[in-house]
């Protein structure tokens, strides 16, 4: 399934559901393929940035770049695998394990002062000036029993993103 | 910081609310219910740690947007797959190929042969008589547009007031294809405000089009705009010119939805009578405020409004959207930061 064909066989079905942990129904697959190839306008086998950004809903996200780096050069079963967190179907441990991945820019599975600072400039923009965000982000850290030198972990995560009934689901339009 | 976000918040409701009216659309109206609801209560760590709204909208909006949803051609059902029903369509493609498409090509030819041996000598010949030569050609346009509609056999109802020659109006219809001029000028020679193309449609352009009084652009001169604005309004002030009629999408849409009107048309300094076209319905009222005037197309004619602007096709989204976004929860978590 390396190149986008406009056909989807029940074999390659299967095998995406399998990958993503069967977070979707097959139904739900076969829609994300065809928004996979509405969006991929090159037929190359992957969604580039640049299709990406032409979605105006997604363009004006405060976190489109973040995710963007995330999304770059997957091809359909690792983008289905990607959407799998926000399926209603998936745990509460996946939804925190997207979110903590989101954080952990370098990708050494622990979370930084700095890490948590560039996501917290993303979603404010230029509304909040650099200091003010380092003593925010120090004053809630450090009332959560952290210090800026804390190096967070995804079971720390868990532990404060946890029992707040974290709410993440997209439905996957079907036909 | 605080200092720029406050100047922004003290500024008057009520003055340059047109302004900000057409400016800022309400994003908010249009975006899925529920998305950022106003959190309360003391700044906790997990306030900043939970991203899942932001995430959940742009997860949204790769699954499925309103945007890509304007430009996609809803397919039809196929219906003649029956046993009685498959003889009959075959019928009708003989009648419909052998028939018919000839019957149809003879009258746009009659049309078209009327039509040139007619303008050319009206066209040089009454070069002193302006007015005369004016009503002439624009009877001519008329003619050859209702002759392109009967060789469609399209049956076409005009709903409301039949516009008229008046200074200072526009008139503001959406766009769905070109079909959509030919059938408006059948019934009143317009002036419209078009892109320059190549080829043998830039002669149309030229020759005929040119002395109905219609104006061009060209999308990819930034300069080009003042030039336009400056035409448009030369063209509305003037007793004798055509009337003017504008697509404000900018765009054709496909007829199930209405993307943003661009606000040129509505800074001419004159009445806005609205042209909802669907292929089945028109009508023509006056009113002033764009939004509005999109909301009564959008409702005549049974199509859903999206916050989108039709450039956005060739452009991306200004960085407003996001930095309201930016700046609602900037705000959200410096309050929260002060309550106790």
């Amino acid at each position: 399934m390396g190149n986008t064909s406009s056909m989807l066989t029940q074999y390659d079905i299967e095998e995406v559901q399998d990958h993503c942990n069967h977070s979707f129904s097959q139904q739900e697959i076969v829609s994300l393929y065809q928004r996979f190839c509405q969006l991929d306008r090159n037929g190359c086998g992957f969604i580039s940035a640049d299709e990406f950004m032409s979605v105006p809903e997604f363009a004006v996200n405060p976190l489109s770049q973040r995710l963007l780096r995330m999304l770059d050069g997957l091809n359909f079963k690792e983008f289905v695998a990607f959407l799998s967190a926000f399926s209603s179907r998936a745990s509460l441990q996946q939804k925190v394990e997207f979110i903590f991945k989101v954080y952990d820019s370098d990708g050494n599975g622990k979370v930084t002062f700095n890490e948590m600072l560039d996501i917290l400039r993303d979603l404010t923009g230029q509304f909040i000036s650099k200091h003010q965000r380092e003593e925010v982000l120090t004053q809630v850290l450090e009332e959560a029993g952290y210090t800026n030198d804390s190096l967070l972990v995804q079971a720390d995560f868990m532990k404060i993103l946890g029992n707040s009934g974290l709410k993440m689901e997209v439905e996957v339009p079907v036909d | 910081m605080t200092r720029r976000s406050r100047q922004r918040r003290s500024r008057s409701p009520t003055m340059n609310s047109l302004e900000t009216d057409l400016e800022r659309p309400n994003i908010e109206d249009y975006l899925p219910s529920g998305s950022i609801q106003e959190p309360r209560g003391k700044l906790r760590l997990r306030d900043l740690l939970d991203i899942s709204p932001t995430l959940t909208e742009a997860a949204g909006a790769i699954v499925d947007d309103s945007f890509t949803r304007c430009f996609k051609s809803i397919p039809s059902e196929p219906w003649n797959w029956n046993v009685y029903l498959f003889p009959l369509w075959c019928l009708g493609v003989i009648v419909r190929y052998g028939f018919l498409f000839p019957l149809r090509v003879l009258v746009l030819t009659l049309g078209w042969i009327i039509f040139l041996s007619c303008y050319f000598p009206v066209h040089t010949l009454l070069k002193g008589h302006d007015k005369l030569r004016k009503k002439l050609e624009r009877g001519l346009v008329e003619l050859i547009c209702s002759f392109f509609v009967a060789s469609w056999t399209g049956v076409i109802k005009y709903h409301g007031p039949r516009p008229s020659m008046r200074p200072r109006q526009v008139f503001v219809a959406n766009h769905t294809s070109m079909i959509d001029f030919i059938v408006l000028e059948q019934m009143t020679a317009f002036a419209v405000i078009m892109q320059k193309h190549p080829g043998w449609v830039g002669l149309l352009q030229n020759t005929i089009l040119e002395s109905l009084g219609c104006i061009w652009f060209n999308r990819s001169e930034s300069k080009d705009r003042g030039i336009v604005a400056r035409k448009l309004r030369e063209h509305v002030e003037g007793a004798d010119n055509n009337p003017l009629l504008i697509f404000p999408e900018g765009t054709c849409v496909n007829n199930h939805y209405s993307v943003m009107f661009k606000k040129g048309a509505f800074e001419l300094g004159c009445t806005v009578c609205p042209i909802a076209v669907k292929y089945n319905k028109i009508f023509v009222d006056a009113f002033w405020n764009s939004k509005k005037v999109r909301d009564i197309i959008s409702v005549r004619a049974g199509l859903k409004k999206v916050p989108w602007d039709g450039y956005l096709k060739y452009s991306r989204p200004s960085p407003k959207h996001r930095e309201q976004k930016q700046e609602s929860f900037a705000d959200s978590v410096l309050r929260r930061l002060e309550e106790k």
